[in-house]
């Protein structure tokens, strides 16, 4: 079989995203995820299975569809001009792609031989064999880290956070370029002593140079209506600039290049 | 400012001064003009039309009052009052005078004008009647073509009561060698004649003509040089009194000289534009590639050490500001069309030299500078794109695009000079092209491009088809069958190609019948000495003088008209899911949209004037009785108000161009061909071809509420599409795909431009990667044979707060459609029209 006609279940493309890699980009949103992280905006990212979900008005919407390699690059296609003015291409989140290694090597493959960039979103969750298989046509490993502390990340994940650092670190070894990604949450990682010992492990990679800081927003608190889920978010208010401000600075420190947003 | 890039120079103090002096008081017409020209003309009954025009010029440059407003530095105003207007009675003058009591208090451009100037303007009408440019150019259209027009299938108006203007003259001749190079060339020239030569009457009358008109400059000039110096001399004010000589010193040697500095070159310029805004009343007069002819000037003084950057920018500002100090006062449905109090004078940077080398110069980043201090709606300030502009160059557009100023309109180099070479143009004048007005491309100092010639609807063609040709009870089209027999897709396209060369046949004769009225009643000797081959030819631009001539009518409605289209052939042939029938009905009835109080009084008005216009005495219980019937005729049994809104939700689901779908963008790109190609055929009399135009000015939404609902599902009296861009609201795929589907569309025999508006949401352009995305997304779009690109950058609820605050943001500038306009200015709907744009943003 032609790699190109590997499939795999994707729930949304988006087109013209600066902020996620180099230049413009497209989106290639994958189905399923290992963890359960509490503040998640794409719940319906979370289950493999194809969903319903409510949305606007009270208007159904399939969740989830099956793709080959093909289509997808079909659509990613597309952009191919803006790609290549600005140094884009694609870049790979969800859900998470390390559940799918097949279909996630395929279009990293399809894209690496289409002369564009790959980037992908990834909570490094997976045995750094699947892993290795994916750097070899990933450009930027966008990789979270949510927490130096095990028991704590278990409790917000339901994993316990162990096998993402030892990935990191080997991950830093490779030729793929590693930036780390901190969703900052009030109540779970917002001290300036948490960001500090993130970012702390972040410069011990070898390597690893960016770090970026994403303020928690509550975008994702109406998907969960639609799932008919709790927000387990409650009301928790997003960060105040001050303080994103104040836990840059901390990041800062290691010497890193810190920002906030991606 | 935070500029990416180190070259920003900071504003003078006196820019902002400058600028609270124009806008300090309403624009107001004045009437010396007028007077003065009327003056002329009546002592010079008999005469050779070349020879009244040029003395009338003479008669007002002696005569006009002049000024000099407080701490200017560039000099000559065309009115006492600033960003005030004259008037041409010579072009049309029933309208301004039915609007007397009007004009002050109409939505879009009032103007204020005093007892005073009624009283003389009436008294000076009184000569003008059954001489003007209007009236002889409609006693040359055909009966069918007045008919249409009456039915608002097209619109001619621009030239039809107004000059042309729509041109760029050679700026850099005038810099380097003054009115006495023009007058040299000529008096060459009329030494070359004999006597007995077959063409010696009339070009020797034009020779003598363009002397006369720029002796008239020169002299006008040196009336500015002696108010200088009288000023000065009254001034305490030791560093004003300074200015004001420095004034008289450029003023009396140039125009009629060549530019010894920068300074005078500015003064030299600046002379041209408004003299050349004197003589007729015609806008977009385009100030064209300003870095260039400006740059030789700015890079002797500064190697010289005679001026700084700083000086310079304060210059050039200063000419933005006076750009802004003429202005032109339209009838009340052109000032609709052409809102904002826009002059159009188009001003571009960058590009391409004669030779295909890049041509960006420090200039060019000036002039970028100076739109962020001026922050004014003039010039239309405009960059041009190609495969070999700096990258810093975009991005440094990219930061003015930013602020929400709407500037720059970005152009490409890569699909106009190839477009313009198809046109007959050489390749080194192909390459050294402007932009005219809003989107129209030429080589300046050779070209009469009859840009703007008309709006021509396509949406009402396809009312013809649905309708048998018959109009308000009327045949206006021709007769293409009943629709409901239409078998095949076919058949029905084929009938709104019948409409549309039918219409497209009339709109050629209300143009050529207006082009020949200028020719034999108002042409132009003072700027014919500055178009190539007019001196050479012996005949003004009107009559042909110039090396090419055009006429670009503009189209627009592509984007409803490649949606309707496509869903009634999706729907109504290949899916059968609705008769043609009820889709007839459905658009009949509005897809059963209940009737609100506006529409009502829209469709009454409409009825009423009808009446009036065929001669009914109406009474107001006649107005009463046909709004009763008007809403009877709204109440439609409920089941067929469900059924036409089950159409029109069948229609919304049909893909809609702006998607990136490629079977309908090449559809678009099809659809577009009905006007494009057939226009192509024709030819205007001073021997020139027409060329389609894709861009609406603003005038989508004014000839939007004369067309009815449209089978893309859009309801009746709505604004209808604007330029190249998708329908408002209908491309949902974001920037990209949006680009994508306009790129399918042929943009190289659109050579009269098109016009592609996108809306961003200023945190899309956030930060450097924001910056960067923006300009890849211009390259990628260019690197698809896009011509134009514009952008609005301010988020709705801005626009929102400004329509319920308007004095909290008087400066507030928005891209309407081919130019800037501060939106305070605009009328509610046409407001409306830039909110409901789709905004773009970046996930």
């Amino acid at each position: 079989m032609d790699y190109l006609d590997t499939t795999g279940r994707i729930f949304d493309i988006q087109r013209f995203s600066v902020h996620d890699g180099p230049g413009i980009r497209t989106i290639i949103f994958l189905k399923g995820c290992f963890l359960r992280c509490r503040w998640c905006c794409n719940p319906e990212s979370q289950e493999f299975a194809v969903q319903e979900m409510t949305v606007d008005e009270n208007k159904k919407k399939i969740i989830g569809r099956d793709v080959s390699v093909r289509e997808v690059m079909e659509e990613v296609y597309k952009d191919l001009p803006y790609y290549r003015r600005s140094g884009g291409g694609v870049t790979l989140s969800g859900g998470e792609s390390l559940g799918q290694p097949d279909f996630a090597v395929a279009l990293l493959r399809a894209c690496r031989e289409g002369g564009l960039t790959t980037a992908m979103e990834s909570t490094g969750f997976a045995d750094f064999g699947i892993i290795s298989r994916f750097l070899e046509y990933l450009d930027i490993y966008l990789m979270d880290i949510k927490h130096t502390d095990g028991k704590k990340h278990k409790m917000f994940t339901t994993r316990d956070n162990s096998l993402i650092l030892e990935n990191a670190r080997r991950i830093a070894l490779s030729n793929t370029e590693l930036v780390i990604r901190v969703p900052v949450i009030p109540g779970f990682n917002d001290t300036p002593e948490e960001i500090g010992a993130i970012a702390e492990f972040a410069a011990s990679l070898p390597g690893v140079e960016k770090i970026h800081l994403l303020p928690y927003h509550r975008l994702g608190a109406d998907k969960y209506k639609g799932l008919g889920r709790e927000y387990p978010m409650g009301d928790v208010p997003v960060p105040a600039k001050e303080k994103m401000q104040l836990l840059l600075e901390r990041a800062l420190k290691t010497g890193l290049d810190a920002r906030i947003g991606g | 400012m935070n500029a990416v890039y180190s070259d920003y120079i900071e504003k003078s103090t006196r820019i902002p001064r400058l600028i609270e002096h124009l806008f300090e008081k309403m624009p107001e017409i004045e009437a010396d003009r007028a007077v003065l020209i009327t003056e002329s003309y009546r002592s010079t009954e008999g005469e050779p039309v070349i020879t009244r025009r040029a003395k009338a010029f003479e008669h007002i440059l002696e005569n006009i009052p002049i000024i000099i407003r407080p701490e200017e530095l560039i000099v000559g105003s065309a009115t006492q009052s600033p960003r005030s207007c004259q008037v041409f009675p010579e072009f049309s003058f029933e309208w301004l005078e039915a609007e007397f009591d009007t004009i002050e208090h109409r939505k879009a451009d009032p103007f204020y004008i005093s007892e005073e100037t009624k009283n003389t303007l009436r008294e000076v009408y009184t000569y003008w009647k059954g001489k003007t440019t209007s009236e002889l150019a409609q006693s040359y259209m055909e009966p069918e073509t007045l008919r249409a027009m009456a039915h608002n299938m097209f619109t001619p108006g621009n030239y039809f009561y107004n000059g042309v203007g729509h041109v760029t003259v050679n700026y850099g001749d005038i810099l380097a060698n003054g009115f006495e190079g023009i007058i040299a060339r000529a008096e060459a020239e009329l030494a070359k004649m004999r006597v007995s030569d077959g063409n010696f009457n009339s070009k020797s009358r034009f020779l003598r003509a363009v002397i006369m008109s720029c002796k008239a400059a020169i002299k006008y000039a040196l009336r500015y040089a002696r108010l200088a110096l009288d000023m000065a001399e009254k001034c305490n004010d030791k560093k004003r009194k300074d200015e004001l000589l420095l004034i008289a010193y450029n003023c009396s040697n140039v125009p009629a000289k060549g530019a010894r500095s920068f300074y005078e070159a500015c003064q030299s310029f600046w002379f041209v534009q408004m003299l050349l805004q004197t003589e007729s009343s015609g806008h977009s007069i385009s100030p064209g590639r300003f870095d260039q002819y400006m740059y030789p000037y700015f890079k002797k003084d500064l190697d010289e050490g005679k001026i700084t950057r700083e000086f310079a920018q304060e210059l050039i500002d200063c000419i933005w500001v006076k750009l802004n100090d003429l202005n032109k006062a339209r009838d009340a449905a052109s000032a609709e069309g052409f809102a904002g109090y826009s002059l159009f004078q188009n001003l571009i940077a960058g590009g391409q030299t004669e030779d295909g080398r890049d041509a960006t110069n420090d200039i060019s980043y000036m002039c970028m500078n100076a739109t962020l201090h001026v922050n004014l709606p003039q010039p239309s300030f405009s960059v041009r794109v190609w495969n070999g502009t700096p990258h810093k160059f975009m991005l440094r557009a990219a930061e003015v695009t930013k602020t929400g100023v709407g500037l720059p309109a970005y152009y490409n180099d890569e699909v106009i000079i190839p477009a313009l070479v198809n046109r007959g143009l050489t390749l080194k004048d192909a390459r050294d092209y402007n932009i005219i007005g809003c989107v129209e491309p030429q080589k300046a100092g050779k070209t009469e491009g009859w840009h703007d010639a008309a709006f021509f609807n396509m949406c009402r063609p396809l009312e013809l088809v649905f309708s048998n040709g018959m109009d308000k009870g009327e045949l206006v089209g021709v007769q293409t069958g009943e629709v409901e027999n239409m078998r095949t897709f076919e058949e029905f396209y084929d009938a709104y190609k019948k409409q549309m060369n039918y219409m497209i046949g009339l709109l050629v004769n209300a143009d050529n019948a207006i082009d020949t009225a200028h020719a034999q009643r108002c042409p132009l000797p003072f700027l014919s000495g500055m178009i190539e081959d007019c001196i050479g030819r012996g005949k003004s631009v009107q009559e042909g003088g110039a090396i090419y001539n055009f006429t670009g009518p503009q189209g627009f409605g592509i984007a409803n008209m490649a949606d309707s289209l496509y869903a009634v052939k999706t729907l109504v042939y290949d899916k059968k899911e609705i008769s043609m029938s009820e889709l007839k009905a459905a658009l009949k009835y509005n897809y059963g949209k209940p009737q609100n109080a506006d529409d009502v009084n829209k469709m009454t008005t409409e009825v009423i004037n009808e009446l009036v216009k065929q001669g009914y005495d109406v009474s107001k219980s006649d107005i009463e009785n046909v709004a009763k019937q008007i809403c009877e005729a709204g109440n439609i049994p409920e089941a067929d108000r469900v059924r036409y809104q089950n159409i029109k939700k069948l229609i919304d689901e049909v893909p809609k161009f702006g998607n990136d779908i490629a079977e309908v963008d090449d559809f678009a790109r099809d659809v577009a061909y009905t006007y494009t190609k057939p226009l192509e055929t024709f030819k205007n009399p001073r021997g020139g071809m027409f060329q389609a135009g894709l861009y609406p000015v603003s005038a989508n939404v004014p000839l939007g509420a004369q067309t009815g609902a449209t089978p893309d599902g859009r309801y009746a009296y709505t604004p209808v599409a604007d330029g190249v861009s998708p329908s408002a609201g209908k491309d949902v795929k974001g920037p990209t795909a949006a680009a994508n589907s306009v790129s399918r569309l042929d943009h190289y025999i659109a050579s009269n431009g098109t016009l592609f508006n996108m809306k961003f949401h200023p945190s899309a352009l956030e930060g450097l990667s924001g910056l960067e995305g923006f300009v890849a997304l211009i390259r990628g779009y260019f690197d698809q044979k896009g011509s134009h690109m514009q952008f609005n950058v301010v988020s709705r609820e801005t626009l929102l707060d400004a329509q319920k605050h308007p004095e909290n943001y008087k400066s507030l500038v928005v891209r309407v459609a081919g130019y800037s306009a501060l939106f305070t200015t605009l009328s509610k709907s046409l407001q409306d029209d830039i909110i409901n744009r789709t905004e773009q943003g970046a996930i």
